[in-house]
């Protein structure tokens, strides 16, 4: 006896995905064919279980291509403001769109539509961690860390470390010093 | 994989400051879920619970019956479940000494709470736009001060 099937492949697809991602537990609500919203916080581990499963079936997660170049811009950000080795001596507009071979309106829109934020206040974000870091980890002084950051002067440092934290480089040091030891005293 | 939405709580006993609180998020760009809590204890029998939906930022108000913020934050920061949690005190108004005081015992972040809808909407904004960077960039929360 042969016998011939007929298949619906995007219902077959579904079932599928269905029958994992309950299998795994996952609270999800189906948006469109090959998309789906899921309505709780996966862990990094969950996540990997789940691309794991999917594998059996030839099933991929597909990474959003724009949160892939997001992510570049980021990276980019990241070692410019905290290598010291990577010396940047354009405008950091320049240097980004050289390094990623797109123009800075093209990334600049593109961040600020996926992470809520500008690129340029990312970067402030991003040197003002770096000077924390320095306030709390190395015995540096003020003056050293804004030439380390490449600030014009302390006072330029100082109102862009109170504006964009609310509290002095001073204070900040302050209240971590005092937390060290209030949590020491605690435990 | 992105996670696309914040989840946000506030304990705080007064009703029209709750009620202020929720709006004030409804027109953020970011999506956010806020859940909120008519005191300290009601928010610590839910953190408590085993099916909580841990909140990524909690606001507290430090005068609350029963239990006030400080209490709550003193419990958050004795356990390690909560580690992840970014704390907001969110208060009327208090002394210099008081408001560095919150911070050494751990909280995140300080509002004094602003006296109309348009401040309050902008600052519940930049609060949450920089948690969402600290959240999304695994950036170290032990250094993450912020006061408004």
């Amino acid at each position: 006896m042969t016998l011939f099937f007929k298949f619906n492949f995007n219902l077959l697809c579904q079932k599928i995905l269905d029958e994992v991602l309950t299998d795994q537990g996952i609270n999800y609500k189906v948006i469109a064919f090959g998309e789906i919203e899921v309505l709780e916080k996966l862990s990094k581990q969950r996540q990997q279980e789940l691309q794991q499963a999917l594998e059996a079936y030839h099933i991929e997660v597909v990474e959003n291509q724009k949160s892939i170049l997001v992510q570049k811009i980021k990276d980019t950000i990241i070692d410019m403001v905290f290598n010291e080795d990577t010396t940047v001596n354009v405008k950091s507009s320049v240097y980004l769109a050289d390094a990623l071979g797109h123009s800075y309106g093209y990334l600049s829109n593109l961040f600020s539509e996926v992470t809520y934020t500008s690129i340029e206040h990312f970067i402030i974000l991003q040197k003002i961690e770096h000077a924390k870091q320095l306030i709390i980890k190395e015995d540096l002084s003020l003056t050293e860390i804004a030439f380390r950051l490449n600030y014009s002067s302390v006072a330029h440092l100082s109102t862009q470390f109170k504006n964009t934290t609310g509290i002095t480089p001073s204070a900040f040091q302050r209240i971590i010093a005092k937390r060290r030891e209030f949590n020491q005293n605690n435990n | 994989m992105q996670e696309d939405y914040i989840n946000i709580a506030l304990a705080d006993d007064d009703e029209d400051d709750r009620m202020f609180f929720t709006d004030a998020f409804e027109d953020l760009k970011i999506k956010s879920k806020v859940n909120t809590f008519n005191d300290g204890v009601y928010l610590m029998d839910y953190l408590n619970s085993e099916d909580a939906l841990l909140p990524n930022v909690l606001f507290l108000d430090l005068n609350m019956p029963r239990k006030s913020g400080l209490e709550c934050l003193k419990e958050i920061k004795q356990n390690p479940k909560f580690k992840d949690i970014a704390i907001a005190i969110y208060s009327t108004s208090a002394s210099e000494e008081d408001i560095e005081n919150t911070f050494v015992q751990g909280a995140n972040i300080y509002i004094k709470k602003p006296s109309d809808f348009k401040t309050l909407k902008k600052v519940l904004s930049d609060v949450v736009t920089i948690n969402w960077q600290y959240h999304t960039n695994n950036m170290n929360k032990d250094n993450f001060l912020l006061r408004f």
